[in-house]
């Protein structure tokens, strides 16, 4: 899993509330049996006109946006479907983190997993850096440091964000889950010799 | 006596494996179902990290987002991609020792119609697929959740996953549902309340006399939804109507196995003077048949209501979603939802195609036609549904009326398969997911109840069900 520690990037605004993973990464992309390669697919409904033109509207089509690695969004970003997918078009576009007021549960989960940081910040922080990506035609730099949990720009805005002290070292450290998890194997062993045998389906 | 717990945390306590200090707990995982679409790559993980299956006989595999629901394209998948995808998990579940009901077997069926019929879904089991709607088996007293691709992976070789322990929500439905008005009614009823988000890091346990009322299928209706509300799971205490649904079913305990179990399952309802993180209660009464007009199952309202005008709601976030919802919609504020016509209907999903659903919609259609302007299809939950509805004939009442008899599988819910609408085409759906695209690129879905669809598929348009001239 690739680690994350600091990321400067640029900012692309998503300016709506409840963006589902349907959004994020259409069904018709998800019969594809390999990890990566999902970039192209990002966002394809709203990206793309129905003639397969990019949509000049909506945001990631917009030359000021090219090459954004920070996307801002609104609440419960990543809703719906549990489709692990949506990070892997994420990243595979380019980006490494999501500021948003809040996350689905499972979004969130598989984005650790992953090594895309989804960052909780207030509403009115997140309003906030709407507002200057909006406002700074410019090249417009944002810091998201997992070191120091905070979100930072280069004219004064500076917001601290909570994350559970297991994700932020799992992240940090770009650690594998599963050869962590290994390592209570013992523990494993054990809980299942003294597990109801009715637990299991019988046949 | 010890503290008094609540049924989530009775099987979060029974199922920790471990609290490694500084690390969410390591929660052991009675039952892993599978289907094609998220563990390929899971799979794929195991074979390039050299990692077997742990404990292969708690896993089962099924395939049904991909199939085609038509019996003469069942037997040789068209689109390749989608083949490729079925043929993958085929070999997966060959190498790897996982039982699979493939298509063409009297198991297959959507993963959460399946783990119920078959009894893999049991109180107080931990299970977790690949998949949100997994929330549906908390319907039984269980602890279920939808995990990622990389969960899989690591429940494949684990056994386990490291959960934060999520908070508790109690949605204590007081009162009786009115005539007419069902599970889904009143699970919209509870995602337009509570919102899309309302219960984002909870465990919901759903309660009342309401809630006690609903048989099986509508306790899955009902849990599998949960997730709309962006629930980690739904749950409803075990009690007689479980055990006797439970009761004979294949891989559910024997003799006195199941006696032991039994005596299990009465000790896990929530005890009195538990705490619940949260409350919400809702009375039942108020309730009427639910028809969404926008594009998340929150943007609801009662069947005798009307589109909402964006301008006079409260914020300017909802305000500017409602706007585009309706844009996408092509509905005008104020509306009546009466006054809505569809083109398409479909029942069908893991949210409803169970017998109870199909029975349902059979009921109104009976004697009736499907109007001309409408295309109708049924698609049962499983083969085993197809099955049981075949021996009472309803198959019968719905190509009589004019519906499609189908093939089990997700279908339509979220056209992944040859089941989708066209760009602009207007859908009642007994679906869950009313967003974007979900049902076909730019198609337009109103969730409903499986009697309320099949009552738009007649009238071609909503009609509120609770004034249905029946004719049986």
């Amino acid at each position: 899993m690739k680690a994350f520690q600091v990321h400067t990037g640029k900012v692309a605004p998503l300016d709506r509330a409840n963006v589902d993973t349907d959004q994020i990464i259409p069904k018709q992309f998800l019969k594809r049996i390999e990890r990566s390669g999902y970039g192209q697919f990002l966002f394809f409904d709203w990206r793309y006109l129905s003639d397969g033109k990019p949509n000049p509207e909506f945001v990631l089509n917009q030359p000021r946006y090219a090459g954004a690695s920070i996307l801002l969004a609104g609440k419960n970003f990543g809703c719906g479907s549990s489709r692990e997918h949506a990070p892997w078009a994420l990243l595979d576009y380019g980006f490494r983190a999501v500021i948003a007021p809040s996350f689905a549960d499972i979004f969130a989960s598989n984005c650790i997993k992953n090594g895309l940081l989804p960052v909780v910040l207030k509403e009115s922080e997140v309003t906030e850096l709407m507002d200057k990506t909006a406002t700074r035609v410019e090249f417009y730099p944002l810091t998201v440091d997992l070191v120091e949990r905070e979100v930072r720009d280069d004219s004064g805005f500076r917001a601290r964000f909570g994350i559970d002290d297991f994700k932020r070292k799992f992240l940090l450290e770009g650690l594998d889950d599963i050869a962590l998890t290994l390592k209570h194997e013992s523990s494993i062993t054990a809980y299942e010799k003294q597990r109801r045998a009715f637990a299991s389906p019988s046949s | 006596m010890s503290r008094p717990r609540t049924l989530f945390e009775k099987i979060w306590d029974e199922h920790v494996v471990c609290q490694p200090a500084g690390e969410p707990a390591l929660l052991y995982i009675d039952l892993h179902l599978v289907h094609e679409v998220t563990s390929p790559q899971a799979f794929e993980g195991l074979r390039l990290a050299g990692r077997s299956v742990r404990r292969p006989e708690l896993s089962f595999a099924t395939v049904d987002h991909n199939v085609p629901t038509l019996a003469s394209e069942r037997s040789v998948i068209r689109d390749p991609i989608a083949a490729q995808q079925v043929e993958a998990l085929r070999r997966n579940c060959r190498d790897f020792g996982v039982p699979l009901f493939d298509i063409g077997s009297t198991e297959q069926g959507i993963v959460h119609v399946i783990g119920p019929e078959l009894g893999l879904t049991r109180p107080g089991t931990t299970i977790v697929c690949g998949d949100s709607h997994t929330s549906t088996h908390g319907a039984f007293g269980a602890l279920a959740f939808g995990i990622g691709t990389s969960e899989v992976e690591h429940v494949l070789a684990t056994q386990c996953l490291r959960q934060q322990r999520p908070k508790t929500l109690q949605i204590l439905v007081r009162g009786s549902l009115p005539p007419g008005v069902t599970a889904k009614d009143l699970v919209l009823g509870i995602i337009g309340r509570i919102g899309t988000d309302g219960a984002t890091g909870h465990v919901i346990e759903y309660a009342g006399e309401a809630v006690r009322s609903l048989s099986m299928e509508g306790r899955m209706t009902l849990c599998n939804m949960s997730i709309e509300a962006g629930a980690r799971a739904g749950m409803v205490a075990p009690d007689e109507t479980t055990f006797a649904y439970l009761h004979g079913r294949r891989f559910v305990p024997k003799g006195e196995a199941w006696e032991q179990a039994l005596a299990y399952w009465k000790t896990l309802p929530t005890d009195p003077g538990a705490k619940f993180d949260r409350v919400v209660e809702i009375d039942a009464a108020s309730l009427a048949p639910a028809v969404t007009w926008g594009t998340n199952p929150g943007m609801v309202v009662p069947v005798t209501g009307r589109v909402p005008d964006p301008q006079r709601l409260p914020s300017e976030g909802e305000r500017g979603a409602a706007l585009r919802a309706l844009e996408y919609m092509g509905l005008r504020p104020g509306t009546p939802m009466q006054e809505v016509a569809v083109s398409r209907v479909f029942i069908g999903s893991c949210t409803n195609a169970r017998l109870e659903d199909l029975r349902a919609a059979a009921r109104v259609a009976k004697g009736h036609k499907v109007s001309a302007k409408v295309q109708a299809m049924v698609v049962p939950g499983s083969q085993a549904v197809k099955q049981a509805a075949e021996r009472e004939k309803l198959d019968q009442v719905f190509r009589d009326a004019g519906f499609e008899w189908r093939e089990s599988g997700c279908s339509m819910c979220l056209g992944m398969n040859p089941d989708i609408l066209q760009p602009l085409e207007r859908c009642a759906s007994t679906s869950n997911r009313n967003f974007e695209g979900r049902q076909g690129t730019r198609g337009r879905t109103h969730l409903v109840s499986p009697a309320m669809a099949a009552a738009a598929a007649i009238a071609g348009h909503f009609v509120d069900v609770r004034n249905w001239e029946y004719r049986d």
